[in-house]
């Protein structure tokens, strides 16, 4: 097994499945030619031609719609948005089209396809590009949204989203594209709905997605030092949510953080909190805490930027105070 | 000759609205069975909508429901011009289409109230008719929102290098959005074949062409992406037909998109809701009544000695039992099981 980067797993299980499957085809700026804003498509308009690897033009509401059209004909589309921050641009054909082409005809149509797209904050990109939106798409029944934390799980959850009958939000996160980790080669799929254990741990469960799940890893490091032993769980899968792994935890540990990137009113922790809530109540011997992003648009200058983000020391003040420390 | 220069061409095909009815061609041009069949069809939707209409006041039809009495002459001249094979995406007054398409009209009776045996299983309602089998993708309610998905399928059409087309309807309304403009540049620059179809019936529900859209003369719209631009008489059943078979097979032969603006009118409101009087005479709705698509054609037909009041009369007849059949299979179609709610959100429930 060989250790590669995030940006390799993604660009891996790509041309796996456009290998396998010839109604697989990638689309979006800037894919083709100049090989991906941030590559993760480097490599394969050489490999497999202009057909199959589209540029389009600035036209997110356009080319997302198209995809979307593309796949109810059983065409499999992975529409890259150069980031997330353009999806909202694109909204109404994710949100009000392609999560509800199954549903609102009976069943009768579907729409295989996959929008990638990276966002998160920490680049200095400031108010309108740094944003996460994980909870806008996972509002949404119809559509799929997954966010994986590394490279393994980069693979093998967009070879399951590729492969899958529906609208699925893959969304990945621009400062793990560089990070490394080992991934099996070949055949290798994560299934949706199956969150990870990325540590054991017994006195406090410690629940994250993306580039927060490598936050709270270090959290748990820096912690185990002091006798406190984390378990550091990676939804992985956004929706559809994998309560029971979250619930089972929970009942073992008796105590619950939940950290996310983004604002932290109405967010992916509200709902994973509300559902411990509804199904591990009892079990809880202190409040849930929640780590989120500061509410304000994302700021420039660096401290300032810094200052939003949820770092890994304070995912670890917060299982402290959970523990009463 | 260059993409721009044909661009002049079209203007052959503008037709003058003060005629009643354009000379559209030498009925002899068409097989007494053609003529009418576009007859019947057109008095079938004709028909349709007014029994869709009293089943709404009776609730036994709700939410928003858009009816497509005086359109169709456009409806049924441009479905006819269709294959079998090639698709259609219609906007969220789409009843007409669907029953010209073919669509079991039982199924789309009992769509409409909300049963079992509806196309859509009484998920979609009336802005949702749905028949894949026969390429008929779907009506949409947002406006222009169809018009990337009608791309997707055009774009899919030229992936598999198959021959079929695209016609992508909408109303006037859905070219002022986004959408629409982003649909047709990509179209036009990736040569999908795609035939646009605008159903200008002079109202973005209450708002009139003349207070939404700069330009007017919609046809002109897709001429900024290179897209020739033509328009009809869309209460002149043959004018439209003629045009749009044409058009249908250029697109095929060229993959290629066109546009094409068809005038009409909506004799009722916007939706069941509306009156369709704050906004507009009595007058203008007389004015463009006598102009009536399907009267206008039965006259036609008359003249021409293709059928015989007795002919009309029997077919009347006939489009009225065709209704009360459509009516009766929704009436005993059972409300879809509740306990199946959450069916059909993800493909794999299905």
């Amino acid at each position: 097994m060989a250790e590669i980067t995030y940006r390799e797993a993604l660009r891996d299980a790509l041309i796996e499945e456009m290998d396998q499957d010839p109604d697989v085809f990638v689309m979006g700026e800037e894919v083709g030619v100049f090989q991906g804003a941030y590559k993760v498509t480097e490599g394969l308009l050489d490999r497999f031609g202009e057909k199959r690897v589209i540029d389009t033009p600035i036209a997110e509401e356009g080319f997302v719609g198209l995809g979307a059209g593309a796949a109810m004909t059983g065409l499999r589309p992975v529409v890259e948005l150069m980031t997330v921050n353009f999806g909202m641009v694109a909204m109404d054909q994710i949100a009000n089209h392609a999560a509800k082409i199954s549903y609102m005809f009976g069943g009768r149509l579907k729409c295989p396809m996959v929008i990638r797209a990276p966002g998160g904050g920490g680049q200095q990109l400031t108010a309108q590009h740094s944003h996460c939106l994980d909870v806008w798409f996972a509002y949404i029944p119809g559509l799929k949204v997954v966010a994986p934390s590394v490279p393994s799980d980069a693979k093998g959850l967009l070879k399951t989203a590729i492969r899958d009958d529906n609208p699925v939000m893959f969304l990945e996160h621009l400062a793990l594209y560089n990070t490394k980790g080992v991934v099996p080669e070949g055949e290798h799929t994560v299934p949706f709905g199956e969150a990870d254990i990325k540590r054991a741990g017994s006195d406090v469960t410690l629940i994250a997605h993306s580039r927060m799940v490598l936050y709270a890893l270090q959290a748990a490091a820096q912690l185990s030092e002091e006798d406190i032993s984390v378990e550091v769980i990676d939804l992985r899968s956004i929706r559809p949510l994998d309560a029971e792994t979250l619930v089972h935890s929970v009942q073992k540990t008796n105590r619950c953080v939940i950290a996310e990137e983004e604002h932290r009113s109405f967010g992916v922790n509200a709902e994973v909190a509300a559902t411990i809530y509804e199904e591990a109540f009892d079990y809880l011997d202190a409040p849930i805490e929640r780590v989120g992003g500061v509410e304000v648009p994302m700021p420039y200058s660096k401290p300032l930027e810094q200052a939003v983000i949820p770092s890994p020391e304070k995912i670890a003040d917060a299982v402290r105070a959970t523990l009463g420390h | 000759m260059s993409r721009s220069d044909a661009h002049d061409k079209p203007a052959d095909q503008v037709t003058d609205m003060e005629l009643p009815v354009r000379d559209s061609g030498d009925l002899a041009n068409y097989g007494n069975d053609q003529l009418i069949d576009f007859y019947t069809s057109m008095l079938y939707v004709r028909r349709f909508e007014e029994r869709v209409a009293e089943m709404y006041l009776r609730a036994k039809i709700g939410g928003y429901c858009h009816l497509n009495i005086g359109e169709e002459a456009t409806v049924v001249g441009t479905l006819k011009a269709l294959r079998d094979e090639d698709y259609f995406f219609g906007s969220y007054r789409v009843h007409g289409s669907a029953i010209v398409r073919q669509l079991p009209h039982g199924t789309v009776m009992a769509e409409l109230f909300g049963k079992r045996d509806g196309c859509a299983k009484g998920r979609g309602g009336s802005m949702h008719l749905v028949d894949p089998e026969r390429r008929f993708m779907g009506g949409y309610g947002i406006v222009g929102g169809s018009i990337p998905l009608s791309t997707g399928v055009a774009f899919a059409i030229k992936y598999r290098g198959t021959d079929e087309i695209v016609m992508s309807t909408f109303g006037d309304g859905a070219t002022n959005i986004g959408a629409f403009h982003e649909g047709l540049n990509i179209a036009s620059l990736w040569k999908l074949p795609n035939l646009f179809i605008c159903t200008n019936n002079q109202y973005g529900m209450g708002t009139s062409v003349a207070r939404a859209s700069a330009v007017t003369e919609l046809w002109k719209k897709g001429v900024a992406y290179d897209i020739p631009g033509y328009k009809v008489n869309g209460m002149d059943v043959l004018a439209v037909y003629q045009l749009t078979k044409k058009l249908v097979e250029e697109v095929r032969r060229t993959s290629e998109p066109i546009f094409v603006e068809c005038v009409t009118y909506r004799y009722r409101g916007h939706s069941m809701a509306d009156a369709g009087k704050n906004y507009r005479t009595a007058d203008e709705i007389d004015e463009w009544r006598e102009r009536d698509p399907v009267e206008s054609f039965r006259l036609r037909l008359l003249e021409g000695e293709i059928f015989t009041q007795k002919d009309a009369d029997d077919i009347e007849e006939a489009v009225l039992a065709k209704v009360q059949t459509a009516v009766d299979f929704a009436e005993r179609s059972p409300y879809p099981d509740v306990a199946e709610l959450e069916k059909f959100v993800y493909a794999e429930d299905a």
